[in-house]
């Protein structure tokens, strides 16, 4: 019989090896070459240093937001308001970035706190409708997603620019970006985020894993009736799952407000960054080490794909459809599951 | 004579354990034929294979004295055979009719046509006296009807062979007389039935024989007319079972909780508790008779600090603990076995070994400044499952995985583990087999000897004569009688638990 951890290393394994299998035969059949197509796809993730900086660089805030979606659910909360937690934190970095001067030593601490402060006030508001009024927080953070992305534009045109569609750039003393980091990757927009990417990876195992803290997360995500007769505040863990959550939101977006970009301009719609978390926390397990996996993969997905129209003429649409064609293999897990004990089954 | 059912030296594997090794069960027409096995006997691994849902290694299954080949349950449903599931399964929005259809719906001209079903329904539920409306909806109907409809549905599929798993655990002990009834009527009219079971009183009652399985092994099967309670518990224990437990007369001292016109609402306002007053001494065991809805859940929730109470005081010794939240109440030395274990016990998602610190996790040593200590929860956990006998691979299998018995156990020892001066345990033993009452019967009987106070609410009146040194008897929200259980018996009780008062029940 597998056991259950095998069970969750395999089952995304085959899920991507699936979608990729299903990805070639796609390309066949519109008449690309699936080798050529692939191997343009590793080269523009792998192939030079720039690539591979510009890979990190995308990887980065899929970390934070697959810990943020991955916290939630641990705790038995769907997080769908990742991408506005996302907007929170980028414009609240750059506010801080371009408003004050202070040396790094504080400004930069400075500025990425206020970015998880204010992704963590936006998982605040759900958490404490959730938890007080048994408001379902799935439909409280879809509309939150709104307000966050007109909240944002509104503030960057009215607040920290006299009607222009971007703020300046954030002071250097906020800012992630590293010259020589840049330099050695023939200037890709790599920055020093994916330190607090991988840092906050460890906090979070470290918060579900080992602190009181966590044992009450999970066991109240798993049985609420149990927690309360245990002794738990499980309002007060809901609460405090969703402020947690949204922290690590607000942290992905300070990469990108003082990293990859280093200010915050209007955008028209989502940046996906929080949608793709959810994937890439259903992917990795809802573990820290596995949201790191699954933003690796998604990052070089995301990237390697660019290169795939240039170098093999295949477009990028594509890439799109073999990405979700992975997404609806892990979704499916319990069939692969299920297929494969068909198979143990038949082999004995 | 001719048999209905024969399933003959079955063998049945999964990895690792053998779960029916070499099983005869000869079931013949129109009689109860009990299975009973302890908990993780067998019992459901052989109905299992009857019902075609696992295929045996070894072994063969006639049907009326044919050999056949049953590879799934619409095998069995053809050959007549019709399962009532401990755990129903029924939709809860739709009614009566539509939940018996479902799988099989009458159409005409594309559309379901229920007329004629909702006829059938009602004329198979008047020939065994079941008493089902047929348009009610499920949601709305006691878990009694429910049960019920779960018997139309295989007699509806034209079952001639139905099997019960475990069908009064979920029971009231007067839905279980009705049970009885229609088993009854049921056989009367030529139905066959096995009941799968573990109560040796259901056994004597309605069964004409018994097969036993005893660690997947068949022990064999014995007429009830011929043997007693006691021969059937050993059979399927394999060692001699003690049924009334032995314990020296109580000591009692102090009062440790003493309540006071408590009024408590439930969650749909209704008030459920309504000024009781009771007080339970140090080294006595006070059993709450009463029937299941007249506010029992609701007391328990309320000094356990689960539910608010709307007036009226519960002390704890001299210390006042009304609506303290439920960790203050713990740390103040109350301990509470659950009524349900799956909902408030456990956490089954949890390894058992992390169950066992539910309450104290926070405390060191299974925590230092909010880091937990695993080590230290584990090892903990070792000596606890060790000493309270829970047989569980080891400390790191999930709760989930373990038997009712043994997660029960687990249960128990965490919270006596706590040497709280109050236990209180709501249904310590429902569900389990008579070797783990047994233990947990002893192992409250020591608590009280070692000078607790244990509040015991049962609704198994057995449980509430044999454990007992003092009986309080709930109706309606209150204490109507304070009786001692050497000076009454089951029908005084019965009748004060229907709400006469004690002068009048000893009139009659």
């Amino acid at each position: 019989m597998f056991s259950n951890r095998l069970f969750n290393i395999l089952v995304p394994i085959i899920s991507v090896l699936l979608g990729l299998i299903s990805g070639a035969i796609i390309m066949l059949i519109f008449g690309y070459n699936p080798i050529a197509g692939f191997a343009a796809l590793w080269n523009g993730a792998f192939g030079d240093a720039y690539f591979f900086g510009e890979t990190i660089r995308q990887v980065t805030p899929y970390i934070l937001s697959g810990l943020a979606v991955a916290f939630a659910l641990r705790s038995g909360l769907l997080n769908i308001g990742v991408e506005g937690q996302v907007f929170m934190g980028w414009i609240a970095s750059v506010w801080i970035g371009i408003s004050f001067d202070l040396p790094m030593i504080v400004h930069l601490p400075l500025a990425i706190l206020a970015a998880a402060v204010a992704g963590a006030f936006w998982g605040f508001i759900p958490g404490l409708l959730k938890a007080k009024l048994g408001v379902h927080e799935v439909i409280v953070t879809i509309m939150m997603n709104y307000i966050a992305l007109y909240l944002s534009n509104s503030i960057v045109r009215n607040l920290l620019s006299d009607g222009a569609d971007r703020t300046e750039k954030v002071a250097e003393t906020a800012s992630l970006q590293s010259n020589w980091l840049a330099e050695m990757t023939f200037y890709s927009r790599i920055h020093y985020g994916f330190i607090v990417a991988i840092l906050m990876a460890f906090v979070m195992w470290f918060i579900i894993n080992r602190t009181t803290t966590g044992f009450e997360l999970r066991s109240v995500g798993f049985n609420q009736h149990a927690s309360k007769y245990a002794g738990m505040n499980v309002s007060k863990n809901i609460v405090l799952a969703m402020v947690i959550s949204g922290a690590f939101a607000g942290l992905a977006g300070a990469m990108e407000g003082l990293g990859t970009f280093g200010f915050m301009s209007i955008k028209a719609g989502f940046t996906n960054i929080g949608f793709d978390g959810i994937a890439v926390a259903l992917l990795g397990a809802n573990t820290a080490f596995g949201v790191i996996l699954a933003a690796f993969l998604f990052g070089v997905l995301k990237i390697g794909a660019l290169n795939m129209p240039t170098a093999a003429g295949v477009p990028t649409e594509l890439v799109e459809i073999i990405i979700a064609l992975i997404i609806f293999f892990v979704a499916s897990s319990y069939m692969i599951r299920w297929v494969i004990l068909w198979f143990k089954k038949e082999g004995k | 004579m001719d048999y209905v059912i024969e399933m003959l030296n079955i063998r049945k594997e999964f990895p690792g354990i053998v779960a029916n090794d070499n099983i005869n069960l000869q079931v013949k027409k129109g009689e109860i034929h009990a299975l009973l096995g302890e908990n993780g006997a067998g019992k459901s691994t052989l109905m299992n294979v009857l019902f075609g849902l696992y295929q045996p290694e070894r072994g063969e299954i006639r049907v009326r004295g044919e050999k056949v080949n049953i590879t799934d349950p619409n095998v069995a449903n053809a050959q007549g055979i019709g399962m009532v599931h401990q755990h129903f399964m029924l939709v809860d929005t739709f009614t009566v009719t539509e939940n018996i259809v479902l799988g099989s719906e009458p159409k005409k001209a594309g559309t379901v046509n229920l007329k004629h079903a909702e006829e059938q329904v009602r004329e198979l539920s008047e020939r065994y006296g079941l008493n089902v409306d047929p348009k009610a909806k499920i949601r709305d109907i006691s878990v009694g009807m429910q049960q019920r409809v779960e018997i139309l549905k295989t007699l509806y599929r034209g079952a001639e062979i139905l099997i019960f798993d475990e069908p009064t655990a979920v029971l009231t002990p007067q839905e279980i007389k009705e049970l009885i009834d229609i088993m009854h009527s049921l056989v009367k009219e030529g139905k066959s039935i096995i009941l799968i079971t573990h109560k040796l009183k259901e056994i004597m009652e309605v069964c004409d024989r018994c097969t036993v399985i005893r660690k997947g092994q068949g022990i064999g099967t014995v007429n009830v007319s011929e043997t007693n309670p006691t021969e059937l518990a050993s059979l399927m224990v394999g060692r001699d079972v003690s049924f009334s437990t032995e314990k020296t007369k109580a000591d009692p001292k102090e009062a440790y909780l003493s309540i006071k016109d408590l009024r408590v609402k439930d969650v749909r306002g209704v008030e459920m508790v309504k000024g009781l007053n009771l007080e339970v001494r140090a080294g006595e065991i006070v059993g709450i008779a009463g029937v299941d809805g007249n506010g029992q859940s609701e007391l328990i929730e309320a000094i356990t600090g689960l539910r608010r109470s709307e007036s009226g005081t519960i002390r704890l010794h001299d210390k006042e603990i009304t609506n303290l939240t439920p960790r203050k109440v713990t740390q103040s030395g109350v301990s509470h076995i659950p009524q349900d274990r799956h909902k408030f016990g456990l956490v089954l998602d949890f390894p058992i070994g992390e169950n066992m610190v539910l309450q104290s996790y926070h405390q060191k040593p299974y925590s230092k400044k909010g880091v937990m200590n695993f080590k230290n929860i584990y090892q903990k956990a070792k000596d606890l499952i060790a000493e309270y006998d829970v047989r569980t691979p080891d400390v790191y299998t999930l709760a989930r995985a373990l038997s009712g018995g043994n997660q029960q156990k687990a249960i128990i020892g965490r919270e006596v583990d706590r040497s709280p001066d109050l236990i209180i345990a709501a249904q310590p033993t429902r569900g389990l087999d008579v070797g783990a009452i047994e233990f947990i019967h002893k192992k409250l009987i020591e608590e009280r000897d070692k000078g607790r106070a244990v509040l015991l609410l049962s609704f198994e009146l057995d449980e509430i004569m044999n454990l007992s040194d003092r009986i309080a008897v709930m109706f309606d929200g209150q204490i109507i009688a304070d009786v001692q259980p050497e000076e009454t018996n089951e029908q005084k009780l019965g009748l004060l638990m229907a709400g006469n008062s004690t002068e009048k029940a000893g009139e009659q």
